[in-house]
């Protein structure tokens, strides 16, 4: 489904004799990778000597591997490509295990290389051995042992094929160390072999025409977008489709971006920290329209009591996902893009017919009054912060509006990523990039910097957390040596906000573990008291950055502004602000999502008419 | 739950059998019984995997199995149009006193003996899970040393390979 844009050049070569090292350089250069992140070590070593006279394919040298991981994930969701990291045997491939979980759980093309010890040597405890094959085999869409050199062109044509087409995802290919030093003859193209892959892409005809006959009689639907529809480049087809229609449009956490947000029928994200119009519009449709997304608990809540009422229409390319949550009255298997636009067309004779018969279909008129009620009674919103201190949410917001919606923003995990989630304007397919299924801390600026790689003109932000950014700044120096310049805004709040939050909300308040810095505040316990560790500004510019602090709200739009103007390095901005700043609209974990809270102890009064 | 017997083709190649184990195992699906072996085929082999579940998680379990790429096909058996058949080898404590009636028995579910040792037969037995587990309880009495018992293996019956698409194949589509 995500093809490579910039397709490669047909490539015809061969027969030619070279080693598998040499092979697997070209065989990169003939699937068009251009970018590869990664670390050399005894096993892969091979493979870095011709990688160094490669002219197509530029090696960004990280300083963690899991910085290789993530960066090729940012650089596939940014750029629709497959991102490609390298790692060696042993540790270098096990620190890779983190990203590709993060990638399988997103759904994200990437191929990882890594080397392995000697076919010899594999199974004895060898130096820097690890089964990373076995390790990866549940966090990977396929992996791959090469251990005869013949074979690297085509597994790694497979590698590339696997991870792009279908449901994207992550591929591992290791390669024993004897294959990349031995003789071989590298030709191309290769045929791929997989006679057990063949996903299905083009939808049936007559479920299409179902899905839109349930659509047109519908009361109370609702198009429930995900990640899916930006993987299959079906943006356009989404607004034709809801334009068309008149139905409200929510867009998930992983799909932040396929329908603009500042559209009116666009109703925000559903979940646990949905707007209250979206999470509500979900519970009391009669028709869920799902499209590319997967029925995930943190969207449905306690799942027995979700939408309720709804029927549902499932589209996906993955087969297994449709009922595997929840049961679909419609299901479509096939590509985003596909299905949407024969949605349209069928949506088409559906009006044409309700003409010649006199009657009203896609008569959503009463539904969009209770579902403007909602919006304007709860906007989602936040408190101020105590006089003088700065709100983390209007950092963020702030970033948002002066940046603007071409930039790529990328997330960690946790409440700055759900505050950027809500306050920035998402309006455009890849320029939002978050670890959702997986929630994985420190996944930013390492995202951001393969972000930046494969989309050098575009502005490319990291909202960051000050636990988050302790996990994988590393690659800071990356990005301050390779001229990858990112801007970084950590969102100090000194504590881990999100658990703080859950501490808050149901552990009185007993705070166990999640504050990061001692600040003034505390009562000079320890050698932290009073001083800031680290102090995020003098690491930034050990590591090369550019780097800033904002304390005071008057000081937020010149810190923004230069931190806009400094482009010949990476920078960063430590925003202290307060940290008892909580996200909200909450559905807590386990419970139903009518029991959404849009603010503390804030129920919002949906009438009864429709329970 | 109910039980459910699946024949998978798959392409012979190393990891593929542990690549479905681990599937049954994360996604919390049992695996009854699991037998494997070549087809007339040479790249490929045929798992014949015996699940206990309900309808739907067996929906989700072809699924996710068909997402293996080294799956080629999965096919359900349906057991009445179905040859399903185990593997048996029993010992079984026998002297000369009570070898008569312990023969007796395997004459009577078409059973074989193997090997005879003064104290010991020992007993091959083939046929389905029903037969075998009747045999074993006859034999029982008589003290039952050592036993071991294959997977279940399964063919459709009728002139149709598995190939053909009259058998109910459990397709990738939804």
């Amino acid at each position: 489904m995500t093809e490579q844009a910039a397709a490669p050049v047909p490539h015809h070569a061969g027969p030619e004799p070279m080693t598998g090292a040499q092979s697997l350089i070209r065989s990169l250069e003939a699937v068009g990778a251009d970018t590869v992140f990664g670390i050399p070590g005894g096993a892969i070593l091979p493979a870095y000597d011709p990688l160094m006279d490669s002219t197509r394919v530029r090696h960004i040298l990280v300083r963690h591997e899991q910085g290789a991981g993530h960066a090729a994930t940012g650089y596939a969701q940014a750029t629709g490509r497959v991102g490609v990291c390298m790692a060696t045997s042993g540790p270098g491939a096990t620190n890779l295990v983190t990203p590709l979980a993060d990638a399988y759980m997103d759904s994200v093309p990437v191929v990882a290389i890594t080397g392995q010890v000697s076919s010899k040597a594999i199974g004895t405890d060898a130096f820097q051995e690890a089964d990373i094959c076995g390790i990866t085999m549940p966090i990977t869409k396929h992996n791959f042992l090469v251990t005869d050199a013949d074979e690297i062109p085509r597994v790694i044509a497979e590698a590339f094929h696997i991870a792009s087409t279908g449901r994207p995802g992550p591929v591992l290919v290791d390669i024993a160390k004897d294959a990349l030093q031995a003789r071989t003859v590298f030709r191309w193209p290769v045929e791929p072999q997989l006679p057990g892959y063949r996903p299905v892409t083009k939808p049936h005809a007559k479920q299409i025409r179902e899905a839109a006959r349930l659509l047109a009689g519908a009361k109370r639907p609702v198009l429930y977008v995900g990640g899916g529809v930006l993987k299959a480049g079906a943006t356009a087809e989404l607004r034709i489709l809801a334009e068309l229609t008149g139905a409200p449009v929510v867009t998930t956490l992983m799909a932040l971006g396929a329908f603009p947000d500042s559209h009116d029928q666009h109703l925000g994200m559903p979940g646990m920290h949905g707007s209250v119009a979206a999470v509500t519009a979900l519970q009391k449709a009669d028709l869920l329209f799902a499209l590319g997304t997967r029925f995930d608990d943190r969207v449905t809540g306690k799942l027995d009591t979700f939408a309720p009422n709804a029927k549902v229409v499932h589209a996906d390319i993955d087969p297994a996902e449709i009922g595997k949550n929840r049961a679909a009255d419609v299901p479509i298997v096939g590509d985003a893009r596909e299905i949407i636009a024969d949605l349209i067309v069928a949506v088409q004779q559906e009006q044409a017919a309700g003409q010649a018969a006199g009657e009203h279909r896609f008569d959503y008129g009463q539904w969009w009054e209770q579902l403007n009620a909602w919006r304007k009674t709860y906007p989602v919103g936040y408190e101020p912060a105590p006089e003088g201190m700065l709100s983390p949410q209007q950092v963020i917001e702030r970033i948002g509006q002066k940046v603007g919606s071409d930039a790529i923003y990328a997330a960690g995990v946790g409440q700055h990523q759900m505050w950027a989630s809500q306050f920035i304007s998402f309006e455009k397919p890849a320029t939002w990039l978050n670890s959702g299924g997986a929630g994985t801390m420190g996944y930013a600026v390492p995202a951001a910097m393969g972000a930046k790689a494969g989309c050098p003109d575009t502005q490319v932000w990291a909202i960051d957390g000050d636990g988050c950014f302790q996990m994988t700044n590393q690659e800071l120096v990356t990005c301050a040596l390779n001229n990858i310049p990112i801007k970084v805004a950590i969102i100090n709040n000194g504590s881990l906000g999100m658990v703080r939050q859950w501490q808050t909300l149901f552990y009185n308040q007993r705070y166990s573990n999640t504050v990061l810095h001692d600040g003034p505040e505390n009562d000079g316990r320890g050698p932290a008291a009073g001083t800031r560790i680290p102090d995020f500004v003098k690491l930034s510019e050990a590591m090369g950055c550019h780097a800033l602090r904002c304390e005071r709200p008057e000081d937020l739009d010149a810190v923004i502004d230069k931190a806009m103007s400094l482009n010949d390095a990476p920078v960063v901005i430590d925003f202290i602000v307060h940290q008892d700043a909580m996200v909200w609209p909450m559905v807590p974990a386990g419970v139903s999502n009518d029991e959404i809270l849009a603010a503390r102890d804030v129920r919002p009064d949906f009438g009864d008419e429709n329970d | 739950m109910s039980k459910h017997t699946l024949s998978v083709l798959v392409e012979n190649k190393p990891g593929v059998l542990a690549r479905i184990a681990a599937l049954f195992s994360r996604r919390g699906f049992n695996i009854d019984s699991l037998a494997v072996g070549p087809t007339e085929h040479p790249d490929i082999s045929r798992m014949t995997i015996v699940v206990n579940v309900e309808d739907l998680p067996l929906e989700q379990v072809t699924k996710q199995l068909n997402k293996l790429v080294n799956v080629i096909k999965i096919v359900e058996l349906d057991p009445v149009a179905a040859v399903r058949r185990e593997l048996m080898l029993v010992k079984v404590r026998a002297d000369a006193e009570t070898r008569g009636q312990v023969t007796e028995i395997v004459q009577l579910f078409r059973a074989k003996t193997v090997d005879v040792s003064p104290d010991a037969v020992t007993i091959e037995a083939t046929g389905s899970s029903d037969k075998l587990e009747a045999m074993l309880k006859m034999l029982e009495p008589y003290g039952i040393k050592e036993l071991v018992q294959s997977g279940m293996v399964a063919i459709g019956r009728g002139a149709r390979s598995i190939t053909d698409r009259s058998l109910r194949a459990v397709e990738r589509s939804a």
